[in-house]
């Protein structure tokens, strides 16, 4: 057998009222908080939809023009509308020629927005601002299908799990030469991590970057630039290089349609990493949330899901449901949002403490239950990180270890480890050490999914159930929680500290006041396209 | 009993043989240049012999070497010069009595990553009751008054919220660098308070991270440094050593 065709994973005799259960918990959890997300808009969702209009670039002090243009109509006329009817109206009243203009003298206080009273005159502003938009989504369509085309024509990687490297250098220049190098040392997906902080940034950066902290800055310029290199290493591997970014923080829904017009291929994007790790407002990030899947699910973007970030900070075995938790809700409510099972890259990691007895058959169990569970999701699986210790030989054992993980038990997406985790940013010569670890044990084990069979009652489908039976049992006391109107028992489980033992109440956290509740003539013609488009 | 000899040299399998191992990369093509330049490298690093026993190329422009030998130099034990912990290790029990029995009130510490660093592993394993390594955190200890400001926190908002919550000490913790960024965020932080504090009633400041260099708490204008594998334990019983171990006069009592 060739380790291309891999057998499918061993099965666990889960009981499927149990697993039906707790799909029927998420859902009862994630309507609420999707009814708020749609009654809210946020000023990131504004910008985003200016973005697809065409407005962008910034001024002088490198503040966006759609930051100007959205605070503009926000000081006049508020955001319960939706910026566009305003901006739209406006430009039919000839306070610009165009929506550049329109932002430069909007940053001077020098155009007056309204909302048209006139149905007439509402209705023209709004098919004006639709046909605005159409062009963007036009664009992320023809992005989908150049990566279909260049997929048809040069092919996905011949191995699973596709292999998941990380660049970061803070510099788009450097971080070029050395995603090449990766890709051709074997890497199927590079990730360029973002400059520490930018999560917590209220624009996007605009440009070219060559100064960031332990990563580089999220640009379209810098999406561009990145993409168009590994398109060219591509043809040269004759496999198709996929790149990815992070959807995440406070301007999630930009960095989203930034990604889809410039053709990235996954994006990081959780449904509450950012309030609970990033302490930005929940309502905040389940808006924009709900918003960047919509534009994935158009783009054909794989997200990943941040479960491992769970494992970091908790112990890994106490945990595990939390994990499991966070799955069923990122499923829930990625499927509201279109995305498909196929684009849904679900996060786990290989965390447990090494000095735990039976660790790696834990792991195991862990790792089945999610692949099971999520049949047709293509699974993120994350290296140890919390117990590398500096020991990089030792390192490199665990790393092994997970890498055997990865192979029994049929995951998709195998972010590579590094022995020097928790040392120094990756050199060149860990990251070739890394890669052939991976493939040592994808060439020497690749085919074990058809060997390895847990017997029904042994450990390993004893502490799968374990841990089902436990997420449930959360996702039972967090259904429970009394939420008053305007709440969801989600949002109130999140604001007494259910998960990871952040307290994160609705009404305080970063990027609260952008948040605005929708009035009954609220339009966006950016969510209407990608609504008509997805379903 | 023999006597410990002060000097000594590295132990492969036998006294004295100085054996170490190194791995680098060269950037230049896998060739007999290329092996010949590594051993000149161990050479002058004061391998001698070396015996290169892997040499493999990563990519067309670098080659990866691992090379074992004995090295010419030795180190002299009498010479050593390490700052030891000059505090005596407590229990949680005892920090909450000493502070109980001097203060007669909480110990107030406000934590925070600051600058651009969003990682706060090192803070939260100090602070969080989860703790780190076993031993439960700051927050675990009834007479130590907890304030985690989380990541991302600018200098003047520490300073505020330090005032607001009387802080007797001030933690921050820098993770992710670059460039040197933990140390101008941290000379940045402890000016801030300088100016902001009457003299002599500025907060126990206190950083801790892996990339800080032991010693240099002066230079940095902090009161303490703690590196990688400090526990909650440590940083209790360091602040009672300095805030509660004997009759403090006024601090912060307002």
């Amino acid at each position: 057998m060739s380790p291309t065709t891999v057998a499918p994973p061993p099965r666990l005799e889960l009981d499927p009222r149990v697993v039906r259960r707790a799909r029927t918990l998420a859902r009862r959890l994630g309507r609420p908080v999707v009814d708020i997300a749609r009654s809210h808009t946020t000023v990131s969702v504004e910008r985003a939809t200016l973005r697809l209009a065409g407005l962008a670039g910034a001024d002088h002090e490198r503040v966006p023009w759609v930051n100007h243009l959205v605070d503009g109509v926000r000081e006049q006329v508020g955001l319960e509308h939706g910026v566009t009817t305003p901006v739209w109206d406006a430009l039919r009243r000839e306070e610009a020629p165009d929506l550049l203009t329109l932002a430069q003298k909007a940053s001077t206080g020098s155009v007056s927005f309204r909302i048209p009273e006139k149905k007439g005159e509402l209705s023209a502003a709004r098919r004006a601002a639709r046909a605005a938009v159409r062009p963007g989504i036009r664009r992320i369509d023809r992005q989908r299908a150049a990566r279909d085309r260049l997929v048809g024509r040069l092919g996905d990687p011949p191995h699973r799990p596709w292999v998941y490297l990380i660049v970061a250098t803070g510099d788009i220049y450097e971080d070029i030469p050395q995603a090449q190098a990766a890709a051709r040392a074997g890497a199927d997906v590079i990730a360029v991590i973002r400059s520490t902080g930018q999560s917590l940034l209220d624009y996007v950066p605009e440009g070219a970057t060559r100064e960031g902290f332990a990563g580089t800055y999220a640009t379209q310029e810098n999406f561009r630039l990145m993409r168009a290199a590994l398109d060219e290493v591509s043809k040269e591997l004759g496999r198709y290089v996929r790149l990815t970014n992070y959807a995440s923080g406070l301007c999630m829904p930009e960095i989203a349609a930034l990604a889809g017009m410039e053709r990235l291929d996954m994006m990081l994007n959780d449904s509450m990493y950012g309030i609970l790790f990033r302490d930005i407002n929940p309502v905040r990030t389940f808006v924009d949330q709900r918003f960047s899947r919509q534009v994935h699910a158009r783009a054909g973007i794989i997200i990943n899901t941040g479960e491992d970030n769970y494992l970091t900070t908790a112990d890994a075995v106490d945990a595990a449901h939390t994990v499991t938790v966070s799955q069923l809700m990122n499923e829930y409510f990625a499927r509201e949002a279109g995305l498909p099972d196929q684009l849904m890259g679900l996060g786990h990691a290989f965390e447990i403490n090494p000095e735990v007895p039976e660790s790696f058959r834990m792991e195991l169990a862990h790792a089945l239950l999610a692949r099971q569970l999520f049949p047709d999701a293509p699974l993120k699986w994350m290296p140890p990180t919390k117990h590398m210790t500096g020991d990089v030989f030792m390192g490199y054992l665990l790393d092994g270890f997970f890498n055997l993980a990865g192979a029994m038990t049929g995951q998709s997406i195998l972010l590579v480890g590094m022995m020097t985790e928790a040392v120094v940013t990756p050199w060149l010569s860990d990251r070739d050490l890394a890669l052939q670890n991976v493939r040592y044990v994808q060439r020497a084990a690749g085919g074990l999914t058809e060997d390895f069979r847990p017997p029904p009652d042994g450990f390993i489908q004893t502490r799968a159930r374990q841990v089902l039976s436990e997420a449930v049992d959360l996702l039972e006391r967090i259904t429970a929680e009394k939420a008053p109107k305007g709440s969801a028992p989600l949002l109130e489980a999140i604001g007494d500290g259910t998960f990871g033992l952040m307290k994160r109440p609705k009404d305080q956290g970063k990027g609260l006041d952008g948040v605005a509740r929708r009035a009954d003539g609220y339009d966006n013609p950016a969510i209407t396209l990608l609504e008509e488009g997805t379903r | 009993m023999t006597e410990q000899p002060t000097v000594i040299r590295p132990y492969g399998d036998t006294t004295g043989d100085g054996m170490v191992q190194v791995s680098f990369t060269l950037p230049v093509p896998h060739d007999k240049r290329a092996e010949g330049a590594a051993l000149q490298l161990a050479g002058k690093m004061g391998m001698s012999p070396a015996l290169l026993v892997h040499a493999k190329a990563v990519g067309p422009a670098h080659t990866f070497f691992v090379v074992y030998g004995s090295v010419t130099h030795l180190v002299d034990l009498s010479a050593v010069q390490v700052v030891e912990r000059d505090f005596p290790l407590l229990t949680p029990k005892d920090v909450n009595a000493a502070i109980k029995k001097q203060l007669r009130r909480p110990l107030v510490v406000v934590g925070a990553c600051i600058g651009t660093d969003a990682h706060t592993v090192g803070i939260d394993a100090i602070l969080n009751i989860k703790g780190f390594a076993g031993e439960k955190g700051l927050e675990y200890y009834s007479e130590i008054q907890v304030v985690n400001l989380g990541a991302q926190v600018l200098v003047p908002e520490l300073v505020e919220r330090a005032r607001e919550a009387q802080a007797d000490a001030v933690l921050v913790s820098q993770v992710v660098t670059q460039r040197d960024a933990h140390i101008h965020n941290t000379t940045q932080m402890s000016a801030a308070f300088r100016e902001a504090y009457p003299a002599g009633k500025v907060p126990l400041l206190v950083v801790g991270g892996p990339r800080f260099e032991e010693g240099s708490a002066d230079r940095l204008g902090v009161d303490r440094i703690f590196g990688k594998g400090t526990t909650p334990a440590e940083v209790a019983s360091y602040l009672v050593h300095a805030l509660a171990a004997e009759p403090t006069p006024e601090r912060n009592t307002a």
